[in-house]
Protein backbone atom coordinates (compact mmCIF):
# COMPACT_ATOMS: atom_id res chain seq x y z
CA UNK A 1 0.00 0.00 0.00
CA UNK A 2 1.35 3.70 -1.10
CA UNK A 3 0.71 6.70 0.95
CA UNK A 4 0.82 10.17 -0.15
CA UNK A 5 2.03 12.66 2.08
CA UNK A 6 0.71 15.75 0.61
CA UNK A 7 2.81 19.09 1.91
CA UNK A 8 2.11 22.42 1.34
CA UNK A 9 4.46 25.49 2.48
CA UNK A 10 4.52 25.52 5.68
CA UNK A 11 3.47 22.03 6.56
CA UNK A 12 5.00 20.58 9.49
CA UNK A 13 4.29 17.47 10.66
CA UNK A 14 5.49 15.50 7.88
CA UNK A 15 8.11 14.17 8.95
CA UNK A 16 6.33 12.64 11.85
CA UNK A 17 4.03 11.30 9.06
CA UNK A 18 6.16 9.87 7.14
CA UNK A 19 8.08 8.24 9.98
CA UNK A 20 4.73 6.65 11.59
CA UNK A 21 3.64 4.98 7.75
CA UNK A 22 6.44 4.20 6.49
CA UNK A 23 8.94 3.11 9.45
CA UNK A 24 6.27 2.26 11.93
CA UNK A 25 3.81 0.57 9.68
CA UNK A 26 6.09 -0.41 7.63
CA UNK A 27 4.04 0.71 4.04
CA UNK A 28 5.14 2.65 0.64
CA UNK A 29 5.09 6.35 1.71
CA UNK A 30 5.69 9.36 -0.48
CA UNK A 31 6.25 13.20 -0.06
CA UNK A 32 3.83 14.65 -2.53
CA UNK A 33 4.05 18.34 -3.06
CA UNK A 34 1.18 20.70 -3.28
CA UNK A 35 1.82 21.29 -7.07
CA UNK A 36 1.44 17.67 -8.12
CA UNK A 37 -2.32 17.59 -9.66
CA UNK A 38 -2.59 13.15 -10.20
CA UNK A 39 -2.71 10.83 -7.38
CA UNK A 40 -3.63 8.17 -9.15
CA UNK A 41 -0.85 5.98 -8.15
CA UNK A 42 -1.70 6.23 -4.73
CA UNK A 43 -3.72 4.46 -2.50
CA UNK A 44 -4.04 6.80 0.56
CA UNK A 45 -3.47 10.55 0.92
CA UNK A 46 -2.28 11.98 4.61
CA UNK A 47 -2.44 15.60 5.00
CA UNK A 48 -0.06 16.41 8.14
CA UNK A 49 -0.39 19.49 10.32
CA UNK A 50 1.82 22.86 10.40
CA UNK A 51 0.72 26.21 8.94
CA UNK A 52 0.31 25.83 5.68
CA UNK A 53 0.41 29.08 3.77
CA UNK A 54 1.62 30.40 6.86
CA UNK A 55 -2.23 30.70 8.56
CA UNK A 56 -2.42 33.78 6.42
CA UNK A 57 -5.83 34.11 5.84
CA UNK A 58 -7.49 31.37 7.67
CA UNK A 59 -6.05 28.17 8.75
CA UNK A 60 -6.09 26.14 5.71
CA UNK A 61 -7.72 28.96 3.51
CA UNK A 62 -4.70 29.84 1.16
CA UNK A 63 -4.74 25.82 0.70
CA UNK A 64 -7.56 25.89 -2.07
CA UNK A 65 -5.43 27.57 -4.68
CA UNK A 66 -3.16 24.75 -4.92
CA UNK A 67 -2.87 22.60 -8.03
CA UNK A 68 -2.64 19.99 -5.46
CA UNK A 69 -6.46 20.53 -4.50
CA UNK A 70 -8.42 19.56 -7.70
CA UNK A 71 -5.99 16.40 -8.02
CA UNK A 72 -7.15 15.65 -3.90
CA UNK A 73 -10.93 16.09 -4.82
CA UNK A 74 -10.94 13.56 -7.53
CA UNK A 75 -9.16 11.53 -5.34
CA UNK A 76 -11.59 11.91 -2.50
CA UNK A 77 -14.47 11.23 -5.06
CA UNK A 78 -13.09 7.61 -6.06
CA UNK A 79 -13.87 6.55 -1.96
CA UNK A 80 -9.81 6.12 -1.23
CA UNK A 81 -8.93 7.07 2.00
CA UNK A 82 -7.46 10.81 2.87
CA UNK A 83 -7.04 11.59 6.39
CA UNK A 84 -6.32 15.43 7.42
CA UNK A 85 -4.94 16.14 10.79
CA UNK A 86 -4.03 19.75 12.68
CA UNK A 87 -3.91 22.28 9.88
CA UNK A 88 -4.47 19.11 7.11
CA UNK A 89 -8.07 19.44 8.77
CA UNK A 90 -8.31 22.95 8.61
CA UNK A 91 -7.40 22.33 4.88
CA UNK A 92 -10.30 19.54 4.26
CA UNK A 93 -13.36 22.15 5.91
CA UNK A 94 -11.99 24.79 3.58
CA UNK A 95 -12.06 23.24 0.51
CA UNK A 96 -15.25 21.62 1.14
CA UNK A 97 -14.22 17.89 1.48
CA UNK A 98 -15.97 18.01 5.14
CA UNK A 99 -18.36 20.50 6.86
CA UNK A 100 -17.62 23.24 9.11
CA UNK A 101 -14.88 25.67 10.08
CA UNK A 102 -12.36 27.05 12.88
CA UNK A 103 -12.07 29.15 15.19
CA UNK A 104 -9.41 30.41 17.58
CA UNK A 105 -9.91 27.67 20.59
CA UNK A 106 -11.82 29.17 23.23
CA UNK A 107 -8.97 30.51 25.37
CA UNK A 108 -7.42 32.23 22.83
CA UNK A 109 -4.27 30.40 22.87
CA UNK A 110 -2.26 27.98 21.27
CA UNK A 111 -2.53 24.94 23.07
CA UNK A 112 -0.48 21.47 23.36
CA UNK A 113 -0.45 18.48 25.32
CA UNK A 114 -2.16 15.20 25.54
CA UNK A 115 -5.80 14.70 24.73
CA UNK A 116 -8.15 11.97 25.68
CA UNK A 117 -10.50 11.01 23.37
CA UNK A 118 -13.38 8.55 22.82
CA UNK A 119 -13.87 6.63 19.92
CA UNK A 120 -17.55 6.13 18.16
CA UNK A 121 -17.83 4.60 15.36
CA UNK A 122 -15.20 1.33 14.65
CA UNK A 123 -17.02 1.03 11.25
CA UNK A 124 -15.33 3.96 9.61
CA UNK A 125 -12.26 2.83 7.14
CA UNK A 126 -9.96 4.57 10.25
CA UNK A 127 -11.29 3.19 13.28
CA UNK A 128 -11.50 -0.35 13.19
CA UNK A 129 -9.23 -1.31 15.06
CA UNK A 130 -9.87 0.76 17.83
CA UNK A 131 -12.79 -0.64 20.84
CA UNK A 132 -16.00 1.38 20.45
CA UNK A 133 -16.41 3.71 23.43
CA UNK A 134 -12.25 3.44 23.92
CA UNK A 135 -10.53 6.10 25.21
CA UNK A 136 -7.42 6.72 22.99
CA UNK A 137 -4.61 9.77 24.31
CA UNK A 138 -3.53 11.64 21.15
CA UNK A 139 -1.30 13.97 21.69
CA UNK A 140 -2.33 18.01 20.08
CA UNK A 141 -1.03 21.25 19.43
CA UNK A 142 -3.26 24.22 18.25
CA UNK A 143 -4.32 27.33 18.04
CA UNK A 144 -7.10 27.39 15.58
CA UNK A 145 -8.47 23.78 17.07
CA UNK A 146 -12.25 25.23 18.17
CA UNK A 147 -14.34 23.29 15.75
CA UNK A 148 -17.69 25.18 14.64
CA UNK A 149 -20.88 23.66 13.08
CA UNK A 150 -24.30 25.12 13.11
CA UNK A 151 -27.25 22.87 14.73
CA UNK A 152 -28.57 21.08 11.95
CA UNK A 153 -24.67 19.95 10.71
CA UNK A 154 -24.85 18.52 14.28
CA UNK A 155 -27.77 16.75 14.34
CA UNK A 156 -26.76 15.29 10.21
CA UNK A 157 -23.15 14.31 11.53
CA UNK A 158 -24.99 12.41 14.45
CA UNK A 159 -27.91 10.84 12.69
CA UNK A 160 -25.00 9.17 9.93
CA UNK A 161 -22.58 8.01 12.65
CA UNK A 162 -19.82 10.82 11.22
CA UNK A 163 -18.41 12.00 14.43
CA UNK A 164 -15.81 9.45 14.87
CA UNK A 165 -13.76 11.22 18.04
CA UNK A 166 -14.73 13.44 20.50
CA UNK A 167 -12.53 14.80 23.58
CA UNK A 168 -13.26 12.64 26.42
CA UNK A 169 -12.61 14.63 29.80
CA UNK A 170 -11.51 18.70 28.25
CA UNK A 171 -13.19 20.09 25.21
CA UNK A 172 -9.54 21.57 24.96
CA UNK A 173 -10.24 24.53 22.27
CA UNK A 174 -14.02 24.50 22.77
CA UNK A 175 -15.05 22.68 19.52
CA UNK A 176 -18.40 22.36 19.01
CA UNK A 177 -19.80 19.11 20.93
CA UNK A 178 -16.32 18.89 22.20
CA UNK A 179 -16.13 16.90 18.20
CA UNK A 180 -12.60 16.15 17.81
CA UNK A 181 -12.74 13.96 14.31
CA UNK A 182 -15.46 13.96 11.67
CA UNK A 183 -16.01 11.79 8.49
CA UNK A 184 -17.16 13.14 4.95
CA UNK A 185 -20.31 11.70 3.88
CA UNK A 186 -19.29 8.77 2.26
CA UNK A 187 -16.63 7.86 4.64
CA UNK A 188 -13.45 8.10 3.49
CA UNK A 189 -12.31 11.31 4.58
CA UNK A 190 -11.27 12.31 7.71
CA UNK A 191 -10.28 14.86 9.61
CA UNK A 192 -9.40 15.06 13.18
CA UNK A 193 -7.43 18.07 14.94
CA UNK A 194 -5.28 15.37 17.51
CA UNK A 195 -2.04 14.23 15.74
CA UNK A 196 -1.97 10.37 15.90
CA UNK A 197 1.27 10.16 13.77
CA UNK A 198 3.03 11.63 17.36
CA UNK A 199 1.50 8.26 19.23
CA UNK A 200 2.64 5.52 17.24
CA UNK A 201 5.85 4.19 19.37
CA UNK A 202 5.97 3.72 23.48
CA UNK A 203 9.14 5.85 22.71
CA UNK A 204 7.88 8.58 22.12
CA UNK A 205 4.65 8.47 25.06
CA UNK A 206 2.34 6.20 23.51
CA UNK A 207 0.97 4.24 20.99
CA UNK A 208 -2.67 4.77 20.86
CA UNK A 209 -2.58 6.34 17.50
CA UNK A 210 -1.03 3.48 15.43
CA UNK A 211 -4.60 1.50 15.24
CA UNK A 212 -5.88 4.35 13.18
CA UNK A 213 -2.76 3.31 10.61
CA UNK A 214 -3.45 0.09 10.95
CA UNK A 215 -6.86 0.31 10.42
CA UNK A 216 -6.13 1.90 7.02
CA UNK A 217 -3.66 -0.50 5.89
CA UNK A 218 -6.17 -3.65 6.81
CA UNK A 219 -8.94 -2.50 4.92
CA UNK A 220 -6.94 -1.99 2.01
CA UNK A 221 -5.21 -5.01 2.41
CA UNK A 222 -8.79 -6.77 2.63
CA UNK A 223 -9.46 -4.93 -0.72
CA UNK A 224 -7.28 -6.19 -2.66
CA UNK A 225 -6.50 -9.14 -1.48
CA UNK A 226 -10.48 -9.92 -2.28
CA UNK A 227 -9.88 -8.54 -6.04
CA UNK A 228 -6.69 -10.59 -6.55
CA UNK B 1 -7.96 51.73 -10.63
CA UNK B 2 -10.50 50.79 -8.16
CA UNK B 3 -10.50 50.54 -4.71
CA UNK B 4 -12.52 47.55 -2.68
CA UNK B 5 -13.11 47.22 1.06
CA UNK B 6 -14.09 43.85 2.09
CA UNK B 7 -15.14 44.10 5.85
CA UNK B 8 -15.09 40.45 7.28
CA UNK B 9 -16.80 40.00 10.45
CA UNK B 10 -17.78 37.25 12.39
CA UNK B 11 -21.29 35.64 11.89
CA UNK B 12 -24.10 36.88 15.03
CA UNK B 13 -24.48 33.52 15.77
CA UNK B 14 -20.65 32.31 16.10
CA UNK B 15 -19.49 33.61 19.72
CA UNK B 16 -16.59 36.33 18.91
CA UNK B 17 -14.46 35.45 22.30
CA UNK B 18 -11.75 38.25 21.65
CA UNK B 19 -14.86 40.56 20.91
CA UNK B 20 -15.94 39.75 24.70
CA UNK B 21 -12.58 39.87 26.08
CA UNK B 22 -12.21 43.41 24.33
CA UNK B 23 -15.32 44.65 25.86
CA UNK B 24 -14.57 43.25 28.98
CA UNK B 25 -11.19 45.47 29.09
CA UNK B 26 -12.91 48.59 27.75
CA UNK B 27 -15.68 48.43 30.79
CA UNK B 28 -12.74 48.01 32.81
CA UNK B 29 -10.98 51.14 31.57
CA UNK B 30 -14.15 52.87 32.81
CA UNK B 31 -16.17 52.96 29.03
CA UNK B 32 -19.16 51.55 31.10
CA UNK B 33 -21.16 52.26 27.76
CA UNK B 34 -19.89 49.54 25.53
CA UNK B 35 -22.40 46.80 25.39
CA UNK B 36 -20.94 44.91 22.79
CA UNK B 37 -17.88 44.57 20.75
CA UNK B 38 -17.11 42.38 17.62
CA UNK B 39 -13.58 42.08 16.04
CA UNK B 40 -13.34 41.95 12.38
CA UNK B 41 -10.75 42.09 9.74
CA UNK B 42 -10.37 44.54 6.66
CA UNK B 43 -9.39 43.62 3.05
CA UNK B 44 -8.54 45.88 0.85
CA UNK B 45 -8.24 45.28 -2.77
CA UNK B 46 -7.08 47.32 -6.02
CA UNK B 47 -8.61 46.44 -8.79
CA UNK B 48 -7.62 47.15 -12.46
CA UNK B 49 -10.19 48.32 -14.95
CA UNK B 50 -10.66 44.44 -16.68
CA UNK B 51 -13.45 43.27 -14.88
CA UNK B 52 -17.20 44.10 -16.03
CA UNK B 53 -18.71 43.29 -13.56
CA UNK B 54 -17.08 44.66 -10.32
CA UNK B 55 -20.19 43.42 -7.94
CA UNK B 56 -20.26 40.22 -9.45
CA UNK B 57 -16.45 39.80 -9.10
CA UNK B 58 -16.28 40.82 -5.85
CA UNK B 59 -18.43 38.48 -4.44
CA UNK B 60 -17.20 35.48 -6.33
CA UNK B 61 -13.93 36.33 -4.70
CA UNK B 62 -15.60 36.30 -1.48
CA UNK B 63 -17.53 32.96 -2.01
CA UNK B 64 -14.40 31.63 -3.03
CA UNK B 65 -11.54 32.82 -1.08
CA UNK B 66 -11.69 35.53 1.20
CA UNK B 67 -14.90 34.24 3.27
CA UNK B 68 -15.90 31.06 4.92
CA UNK B 69 -19.68 31.87 5.32
CA UNK B 70 -20.00 29.11 7.73
CA UNK B 71 -18.36 31.12 10.46
CA UNK B 72 -18.88 34.75 8.67
CA UNK B 73 -20.10 37.49 7.27
CA UNK B 74 -19.01 40.72 5.08
CA UNK B 75 -19.90 43.73 3.56
CA UNK B 76 -18.23 45.63 0.91
CA UNK B 77 -17.20 49.16 -0.35
CA UNK B 78 -16.04 50.44 -3.79
CA UNK B 79 -14.10 53.70 -4.60
CA UNK B 80 -11.64 55.15 -6.46
CA UNK B 81 -8.13 55.17 -5.84
CA UNK B 82 -7.20 59.08 -5.14
CA UNK B 83 -4.88 59.94 -8.33
CA UNK B 84 -5.74 57.04 -10.34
Amino acid sequence: MKFAILTFPGSGSDIDMYHAVKEVLGAEAEYVQHIETDFAGYDAILIPSGASYGDYLRPGALAQSSPAIEGLKAFAATGKPVLGVGNGFHILAETGLLPGAFLRNKGMKFRAGSAKLTVHNTDSKFTADYENGQEVTIPFAHEYGNYYIDEATVAELKANNRIVFTYADENVDGSTEAIAGVLNEQGNVLGMMPLPERAVEEIIGGTDGLPLFNSILKRWSENNVSQA
Amino acid sequence: MTKVNVYVTLRESVVDPQGIATKEALQTLGFNEVENVRIGKVIELELNGSASDIDAHVKEMCDKLLINKVIEDYRYEIGEVAGK
